[in-house]
């Protein structure tokens, strides 16, 4: 029987519920004998000229063996890596003369162990000179105040038309315009960012939690100057990234450069309280929706003007409204659809991708959008969504942003979630509450998404042996944190070769080993990771044939796979075979494969949230979290599921209640878990995924990505869900996070409008 | 994050704790279940040269039923107070709080004593004991005193337990059959409260309306002057002087306090 | 100063610094390192053990405070051939974790839960893990998984 499609445990778990996993900080290789333990010095302002640093203080401590400052590691201002950023916003691994956030890295502490370094880290003396600080976005895209005076502009990169179009909502009959804020919310993945670095034969070894070593290893040697083949990555169990740790920051890198300047082994964990004003955020987007139609529901034309907050430095948040660009027009038929962004600097911590990256802030954008339009108009939600829709295709389709969707069935999830949902039985219930006079009232929220997954890169290797003992080895270059690579890539080997899940192991995250690789994110890999494992097993099953036809004196195409025995036989003669171990045994049974998609995949599917709002305090309760998530054909629905679970949550949570908020002086208010409202498990109720499977024909797995579509549903979803609760009151927006102040302060402003 | 270095010193006796805190003054702390202190000293917020642990003096904690009163030692931990058989019959009110006051782990260890030494205007179990009626009592180089509720919390993080002295009893009044309420007010489950209201019988107390918990004066006379819960508790902010925070501003603190006080009120009405 | 404790059944007495934390004494002296640390605020519960039997944040616990006590991690709850224990087991059947981080610290959260409640309702287990964090699964699973602990259906 196959075991694809069904729900296997995964093979990582009895280590990691037993011994616990491997982390950074819990390595103990012999390479990192003595280590020592870097302590960073980080900007307690926002914006400020560094006068002087005085490292006298620190270095009498106990244990310590260095303070370092760029100067003594001879770091200079360098330009952004993306071309397409303004390049002269140049910044270094530490900073050199000015600071641009709280946490920018001015100096590192090296101590013999760690409580040595926040010891002595207390005694570096800065004197800071400082600058006004730059938090609201408007005041940033103004450029009254320059976060980079030689760059003339606080802008890093825009796209979009340069004027916008005065035609656009010509014969309209209703034109609805809202600024719709998408805030800044932190990965605060469980293990924060970490490494370790040795120098071994005169390489430079590093040991990184991140989500692609290679990419990793790029941008280490980039911002150290250094020869690829002068640096090793690997990457030992990584405690959840969301997207924050893809590849490298500059701070690994100054791990690095520590360890090559004193020619010792060095390690760094950050704390909680750093990571969560160091490491990067996500999202931060305020966005002006505008949309016209006719009052039958069917929109006409829809705007979407980006502002994207990048932080202080150029990073991957900067580009992120390309991503909100091309994924705008969504699933609808909309007639025309215009789309201009801006990403600018301000004095935060840098943007980079969180869960969704970019696509959330387009599916939150127009089904914000559509449901004021709706509200405008005065239909349902769901009826105007259907008005809309574009219909069922098989065919690629092309978007108004260049997007080509390979498949899709909008339709079919929206009326998929909303028979799961009873929602005509939920709009019962919330008018019976809201005549009854009822404190606690019911709101219904609606979100219909598509995404786009494993856009870049296209390609993916796989190498796959079969070993003389009846094992298997599988080099990937995806790179697993804990989606359960381990499991689904055995599965796939297991399937095609006979050989038992428990035979396989599975490594990534070695640049030595795995040269090549893309990592895990942007929900690629088992689409492409997953499909290059296949199409190497298969390879290596077509090479086992041939060499079995020799050995057996057969035809090739009479050599057909036993997987009862893990081996092949001669067609109608069970007894003449072979087994993959004998063949290894004979000659290396190896293939290296790199699989390339024609194109990125287009998941999409239909979110119908519950919430209760108490109309007299303002707090919202998600009750209920209904999705149809069509992922394409499911390897494993027990990691599919997961993977949907972890999404909704974090989607939620940026709806209710998470969000990175600065003071106007651009002092973090929430650097810690005590602060920043981490979605706990009282939070949330258990969830209700509801299955739906188109699969593309871009892979032979028929998958598309699944890893993302919980965040970029669910938000909306539960947003519109607790504006629809008061709506009838005379509420019509209200900013995420819908923290219980905001819902009480809206309902008191429609109370007085009305 | 870790704390600096200090000295710890394991107390044998109160006797031994007094003469820890004369000798050592302001450079010293008091560790119960630390679960208010470590995290203080983790942020590096306090650097006390000794920490003097009293976890282990059995003699401060305990709950014992005298008379008309229920005797609390300042180092029973939370979770002894909620599974307290006698308070729960005598003064439910507490193991209700205590259950609401962290997580389960911090419950493991948090002391009953150290939560209100703390002085925290936003915990729990400060305005539970105000809203009681309850009596500490003080030990110090001069001897043993009485100090009632209201004047125990003096200002922000502030109680009337100086720098030598030892908190080590609390005496709340039994109040059995006694109408009681907490309306806790928080952005997730175990947060601190935005507000919280405690009430017993007609007693109101107010937690994170102010420096210190404190009493609705207000809500209470129009209480006894024949208001109903609806109408005294639109007195719940007079006199509150609360903070604004990213969480709430002044006036939604007041509002919320009005919408508490109501529902605590009705609740307490109907027990 | 001296400390003598017992973690997963095996006493030691080592000496350390007065500030050192339970979590550190637990990876660093003892060297095991199933126990993580995910804050510095008592927030998270990533560095969940048990003390005498009772579930504690081990970063709010001073190494000292542990002496003449019994610590269980992580390490020591499976059985001696390996065999996982109920907790254990149940966290793989549904799926419980993803990443591994908060695993160590949610599994002890669990099991002392269950030792005061072994039969508890869905509301129970959420309210009794309120102190800890998992950034993964949504929570969905991990309550499954202690429900199925429990003897019960998840449905």
């Amino acid at each position: 029987m196959s075991i694809m499609g069904t729900r296997v445990v995964r093979v990582e778990d009895p280590r990691l519920l037993t011994t616990g996993a491997v982390y950074t900080e819990d390595l103990r290789d012999p390479r990192l004998t003595g280590a020592l333990h870097l302590t960073f010095v980080r900007a307690p302002m926002a914006h400020a000229r560094i006068l002087s640093i005085q490292t006298a203080d620190a270095l009498a401590f106990p244990g310590v063996v260095a303070v370092l400052t760029a100067a003594d590691l001879g770091m200079e201002p360098m330009p952004p890596a993306m071309p397409m950023f303004t390049q002269t916003m140049t910044t270094s691994l530490l900073a050199t003369d000015t600071v641009r956030f709280v946490g920018d890295a001015v100096a590192v502490v090296v101590t013999e162990t760690a409580y040595q370094g926040q010891d002595a880290a207390d005694h570096v003396h800065v004197e800071y000179d400082h600058l006004p600080a730059l938090i609201d976005l408007r005041e940033a895209a103004s450029d009254a105040v320059l976060l980079y005076p030689q760059a003339g502009t606080n802008t890093v990169f825009a796209m979009g038309p340069a004027e916008l179009d005065p035609e656009l909502f010509a014969g309209c009959e209703v034109v609805v315009t809202q600024e719709i804020v998408n805030q800044r919310v932190a990965a605060a993945p469980l293990e924060g960012r970490a490494a370790a670095a040795t120098i071994e034969d005169g390489r430079l070894i590093m040991w990184v939690s991140t989500q692609a070593a290679q990419d990793a290893k790029g941008a280490i040697c980039r911002w150290l100057g250094i020869e690829p083949e002068t640096l090793r990555v690997i990457t030992p169990d990584v405690g959840g990234g969301f997207g924050a740790k893809i590849g490298a920051d500059p701070d690994h890198a100054v791990v690095g450069a520590v360890a090559r300047h004193l020619g010792r082994p060095v390690r760094w964990t950050e704390t909680r309280s750093e990571n969560m004003v160091a490491m990067t955020h996500g999202r931060g987007q305020l966005n002006t929706v505008t949309i016209g139609g006719k009052r039958d529901g069917t929109v006409l034309a829809y705007r979407l003007e980006i502002l994207q907050d990048a932080g202080a430095q150029p990073r991957i948040g900067a580009v992120l409204p390309a991503l909100t660009t091309l994924m705008a027009p969504a699933v609808y038929a909309f007639p025309k659809v215009e789309v201009k962004a801006r990403s600018v600097v301000t004095t935060t911590t840098p943007t980079a991708a969180y869960r969704g990256a970019g696509r959330p802030e387009a599916t939150h954008a127009i089904e914000r959008g559509l449901d004021l339009f709706a509200a405008e108009i005065g239909m349902d939600p769901g009826e105007v969504r259907r008005t809309n829709l574009l219909p069922a295709f098989t065919e690629p389709h092309t978007t108004a942003t260049g997007a080509v969707y390979d498949t899709g069935d909008y339709a079919v999830a929206l009326d998929k979630a909303l028979a799961a949902s009873d929602y005509p039985a939920l709009r019962a219930e919330q008018e019976r509450r809201r005549a009854a006079g009822e404190e606690k009232l019911l709101g219904i929220g609606l979100s219909v998404y598509v995404e786009i997954t494993g856009q870049a890169p296209a390609s993916e290797i796989a190498d796959v042996e079969l070993r003389p003992d009846g094992s298997a080895r599988v080099l990937t270059g995806t790179s697993p944190h804990g989606q359960g690579h381990a499991t689904a890539w055995a599965m796939l080997v297991s399937e095609e070769t006979g050989v038992p899940m428990d035979r396989i192991t599975v490594e990534h995250g070695d640049t030595d080993l795995i040269p090549v690789g893309g990592g895990t994110f942007g929900s690629r890999s088992l689409q492409q990771g997953g499909a290059a494992v296949r199409q190497a097993t298969r390879e290596l099953v077509e090479l086992a044939r041939q060499r079995a036809a020799d050995l057996l004196e057969a035809n090739p195409d009479d050599i057909v796979v036993d997987t009862a025995r893990a081996g092949v036989h001669v067609a109608g003669s069970p007894d003449a075979g072979v087994s993959f171990a004998e063949l290894a045994a004979k000659e290396p049974l190896q293939v290296h494969t790199t699989f390339t998609s024609p194109g990125p995949t287009f998941p999409f599917g239909a979110h119908v949230a519950v919430v209760e709002v108490d109309v007299r305090t303002g707090k919202a309760r998600l009750e209920r979290l209904i999705a149809v998530d069509d992922a394409g054909t499911i390897l494993n629905p027990l990691l599919a599921e997961g993977q949907r679970h972890g999404g909704y949550a974090q989607g939620v949570a940026q709806a209710l209640i998470e969000e990175v908020r600065y003071d106007p002086e651009g002092n973090p208010e929430t650097s810690t878990l005590a602060t920043y409202p981490f979605l706990g498990i009282t939070d949330v109720p258990s969830f209700e995924p509801v299955d739906m499977a188109t699969p593309t024909p871009y892979n032979t797995l028929g998958a598309k990505g699944v890893g993302e579509a919980g965040t970029i549903g669910a938000t909306p979803a539960v947003h519109n869900a607790v504006i629809d609760a008061v709506a009838h009151l005379g509420v019509r927006h209200i900013d995420m996070p819908t923290t219980p102040m905001r819902v009480w302060s809206a309902l008191r402003a429609a109370e007085a409008a009305s | 994050m870790i704390p600096a270095p200090f000295s710890y010193v394991r107390a044998d006796s109160v006797d031994h704790v007094l003469s820890l805190l004369v000798e050592h003054g302001d450079e010293a702390k008091v560790l119960a279940g630390g679960q208010s202190l470590l995290p203080i000293l983790k942020m590096r917020l306090a650097r006390p040269e000794v920490v003097v642990d009293i976890s282990r003096l059995s003699e401060l904690a305990y709950v014992r039923v005298e008379g008309d009163e229920v005797a609390i030692g300042a180092a029973t931990r939370h979770r002894e107070v909620v599974d307290s058989a006698d308070l729960q019959r005598d003064v439910p009110l507490l193991p209700y709080v205590a259950s609401l006051v962290g997580d389960r782990q911090v419950r493991h260890r948090g002391t009953f004593g150290g939560s209100l030494v703390h002085g925290d205007p936003a915990a729990d179990l400060p305005a539970a004991v105000l809203a009681l009626g309850a009596t500490f009592v003080i030990q110090g180089p001069a001897g043993r005193r009485e100090v009632p509720a209201p004047e125990f919390f003096q200002d922000y993080f502030q109680t009337a337990v100086g720098e030598d002295e030892l908190l080590l009893e609390i005496r709340v009044p039994r109040v059995p059959g006694v109408g009681w309420a907490y309306e806790k007010f928080t952005r997730r489950a175990n947060d601190w409260a935005i507000v919280a209201v405690a009430a017993v019988d007609n007693r109101v107390a107010l937690a994170n309306m102010s420096m210190t918990p404190m009493r609705a004066v207000a809500v209470e006379a129009a209480l006894a002057g024949g208001a109903s819960a609806a109408q005294a508790a639109q007195a719940a902010a007079e006199g509150t002087s609360p903070v604004t925070d990213m969480h709430a501003d002044e006036e939604y603190r007041g509002h919320l306090a009005r919408v508490l006080t109501e529902r605590a009120l009705v609740t307490a009405a109907g027990r | 100063m001296q400390v003598t404790t017992t973690v997963n059944g095996e006493a030691r007495t080592d000496e350390v610094e007065d500030r050192l934390l339970l979590v550190h004494y637990l990876r660093d002296v003892r060297g095991l390192r199933a126990t993580n640390v995910g804050c510095d605020t008592t927030s998270c519960g990533a560095c969940t053990v048990l003390l005498d039997g009772e579930s504690v944040k081990s970063c709010t616990v001073l190494a000292v405070q542990a002496d003449g006590r019994e610590v269980s991690t992580v390490e020591g709850l499976a059985a001696a051939d390996g065999t996982l224990h109920p907790v254990q087991a149940a966290f793989r059947q549904e799926h419980g974790l993803q990443c591994g981080f908060c695993t160590p610290g949610m599994v002890m959260a669990c099991v002392s839960l269950l030792k005061d409640n072994p039969r508890p309702t869905e509301h129970e287990v959420r309210d009794g893990l309120e102190g800890n964090f998992c950034r993964c699964t949504g929570y969905h699973n991990i309550v499954r998984a202690v429900l199925v602990a429990s003897g019960q259906d998840p449905k």
